[in-house]
């Protein structure tokens, strides 16, 4: 994981309430099994009209939101499935951040995991952002280390967990991290009773 | 640590009890995740240890691949089950899988399971089926164990008393080589509904009207704890049903304590324990409760007589009405996110505001998905058909949750109820849950469904899906459009 320390650019404007993860990706577009190329299925349903053609007034179809960094969004942004092929759909369009009142708990642990950075701040700071997003000329700045958000005059900060920066701001390995402490798994497995479920043998007698 | 005895389990004495209640009151929830816990992180992390990790073919790969990249091995294969669940096709299964993408998929899981000796349930395996329908059906899904998926309906699995939650891919292929998973602790709630459930009234309606109440979101952060007399007196089927969706309110996973009726749905399932180790289990089960005065961060309480059947009219699960209720006007909402979401949800599912729900007439009609596919939803929809026709233009299927629910409904005769009534009679999985398979809503069909998302697309592009209790799905099959079961006969 590529660390992130400080993202500027433009932000694309996508002010609904309740994003979910269909609606970021939908199901039909699940089946690869490679990590990467999701991108041209990302907001599907929202990139296209009802005839099937792309749409030129959605925010990500517009040219002068082409090199948009981040994605300014509403309260409980992500809601829905665990898939992590939505933060990689929106990571494969070129987005760094989103920035939202809210997101859902799986979707922004997946956010954290991939590298995709998810910052919370406050309904009327992220109204003020959408805003200033409508002019694609305004550039922001995210720098994680000091937990700041930059538009213009607008300044705001953000919580994140302190573990999570860490291992942000260093592209850090969650699993390498995790195996320095295999001999404590190991002794935590030592006291787990023998009746815990286990797949082998099949133990019953139906 | 994970122990039988309760005096190994307290927590450490905390200076507001005096010496005799030495023990600090934990919530259920709290119990479990202690009995878990690795190690902890000076940020507030902790490393929990995974009892059970399953797995299906649409969020695996790339974990194995990524795994396979790092020369790193499947740590706990014995801990890991895998099923093929979300892209199979529901009929003429000896055709194969004709969509090559989902082929590729099945394949690739087949053979990662096979590179790492990982427990498999073929499509051809009458156990196999939807994951969180397969892991209580073999007794894997056992009190106080944490079960995590590439999944977010894992919260199913909660209604064992267990801590169950959906996972990502990148958590899929952390579990796998590590057979754990650092998190921060999530906050506890409890949603309490005592009294009596009114006939016609059933666990899906339960756990939908919380939604409506509590909100799309208003479970973020927590783990629900559902206590209280209804509760204590629902089937296993029911509190499964009720814990799947917690995550439609937003909540990390959903708990129900164990009981005797846990207990006995378990005893004798393949994967349970027996004999002396069944008893050390059982021992332990009864220790999985939340202590009288434990704390909840949140609190909510319901009272049963106030619950009604429910239909969703929107686009999210929150989106949702009494069967008696007309469809809401977007202007009465004051937050204009909230009035926006309304009238965008209107347009997409075509309905007016001011319209009674029972005058909307549905074109398909699913009884399916791991919220209402078991053999209790099964039995409950048959009941309800039997002897009547669907109505002219309304196309029926029931997708049952497993191979082994569907063998057991054909040994009741249930097949035969649902065939003679105009509806199909299909082979286990997702299938019209998310419309992964061949099994999709046409553009503008409205679809009276068991399953537990009405997200715009969810069931097909430009499908509008209304989510309802089994017995509200086949009252609407027979009659054309929604009713009210407690008056319908
Ligand atoms: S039935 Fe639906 S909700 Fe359940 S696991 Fe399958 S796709 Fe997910």
């Amino acid at each position: 994981m590529k660390p992130i320390t400080i993202i500027t650019g433009q932000m694309a404007p996508l002010p609904r309430a309740n994003v979910d993860t269909d609606q970021i990706i939908p199901a039909q577009f699940l089946k690869r099994v490679e990590r990467s190329g999701f991108g041209p299925f990302l907001f599907w349903e929202w990139v296209h009209d009802a005839e099937g053609e792309l749409d030129p007034e959605f925010v990500i179809n517009r040219p002068e939101y082409a090199d948009a960094a981040v994605l300014v969004s509403g309260p409980n942004f992500g809601s829905g499935s665990s898939r992590e092929h939505a933060p990689w759909a929106i990571q494969d369009r070129g987005f760094r951040a989103i920035i939202a009142p809210s997101f859902a708990d799986i979707f922004r642990g997946n956010c954290h995991n991939v590298g995709l950075l998810p910052v919370v701040l406050t309904g009327e700071e992220v109204t003020r952002l959408t805003e200033l997003a409508e002019d694609p000329s305004n550039a922001i700045t995210i720098d994680l280390a000091a937990q700041s958000v930059i538009v213009g005059d607008l300044r705001a900060t953000f919580e994140i967990d302190p573990g999570v920066k860490h291992r942000l701001l260093n592209g850090l390995d969650s699993i390498a991290l995790t195996l320095e402490h295999a001999d404590e798994i190991e002794a935590f497995e030592a006291t787990r009773p023998a009746w815990m479920p286990n797949l082998s043998p099949v133990l019953g007698t139906e | 640590m994970m122990c039988t005895i309760t005096s190994h389990c307290c927590g450490p004495a905390t200076a507001p009890y005096p010496a005799a209640l030495m023990v600090r009151p934990r919530t259920l929830f709290e119990k479990v995740w202690e009995d878990h816990v690795v190690r902890s992180d000076a940020d507030g992390t902790e490393l929990l240890f995974v009892d059970l990790h399953l797995i299906h073919e649409v969020t695996s790969p790339q974990a194995f691949e990524a795994l396979q990249i790092a020369g790193r091995p499947v740590h706990r294969p014995d801990l890991t089950l895998a099923t093929i669940d979300h892209g199979v096709p529901t009929i003429n299964r000896e055709l194969g899988i004709l969509d090559p993408l989902s082929k590729k998929q099945i394949d690739t899981l087949i053979a990662n399971c096979a590179r790492t000796g990982v427990e498999l349930f073929g499509i051809d395996d009458p156990r196999s089926g939807i994951v969180h329908v397969i892991g209580p059906e073999q007794g894997l899904t056992q009190p106080g164990t944490t079960i995590v998926c590439g999944d977010s309906h894992t919260a199913t699995h909660g209604a064992f008393g267990s801590l169950a939650f959906g996972i990502g891919t990148s958590q899929v292929e952390h579990v796998l080589a590590t057979q754990t998973l650092p998190q921060p602790k999530p906050k506890s709630m409890s949603i309490t509904v005592d009294g009596e459930l009114p006939p016609g009234v059933t666990p899906k309606d339960v756990i939908l009207g919380i939604i409506a109440r509590i909100g799309f979101n208003g479970g973020g952060g927590h783990v629900i704890e559902y206590r209280g007399s209804v509760f204590e007196q629902m089937s296993m089927e029911g509190r499964m049903t009720v814990c799947n969706m917690s995550i439609e309110a937003g909540a990390r996973a959903g708990m129900i304590a164990p009981d005797e009726t846990t207990f006995d749905y378990l005893k004798g399932r393949p994967y349970a324990p027996v004999g002396i180790e069944w008893d050390e289990a059982v021992a332990y089960w009864r220790t999985l409760f939340t202590d009288p005065d434990a704390r909840f961060d949140t609190q909510i309480t319901i009272d049963a007589a106030d619950l009604v059947p429910y239909v969703s009219w929107g686009t999210n699960p929150s989106q949702t009405i009494p069967i008696t209720e007309t469809v809401p006007d977007p202007t009465s909402f004051s937050d204009p996110l909230d009035r926006d979401a309304t009238e965008r949800a209107l347009s997409y599912m075509g309905l007016e505001a001011g319209t009674p729900i029972t005058d909307v007439d549905i074109d398909v009609v699913f009884l399916g998905s791991c919220t209402n596919a078991r053999i209790e939803d099964l039995r409950a929809a048959a009941e309800i058909i039997d002897g009547k026709q669907i109505a002219d233009g309304v196309r029926a299927l029931v997708v049952p949750g497993s191979g082994l629910v569907k063998l057991q409904a054909e040994d009741e005769g249930l097949d035969q109820i649902f065939l003679s009534a105009g509806f199909e009679w299909r082979d286990a999985g997702c299938s019209m849950c998310l419309a992964m398979n061949p099994d999709v809503l046409q553009p503008g069909e409205r679809c009276a469904s068991t399953s537990n998302r009405n997200f715009e697309g969810r069931q097909g592009r430009e499908g509008r899906t209304h989510l309802v209790s089994p017995v509200m799905a086949a009252a609407a099959a027979i009659e054309g459009h929604f009713v009210d079961v407690r008056e319908w006969s």
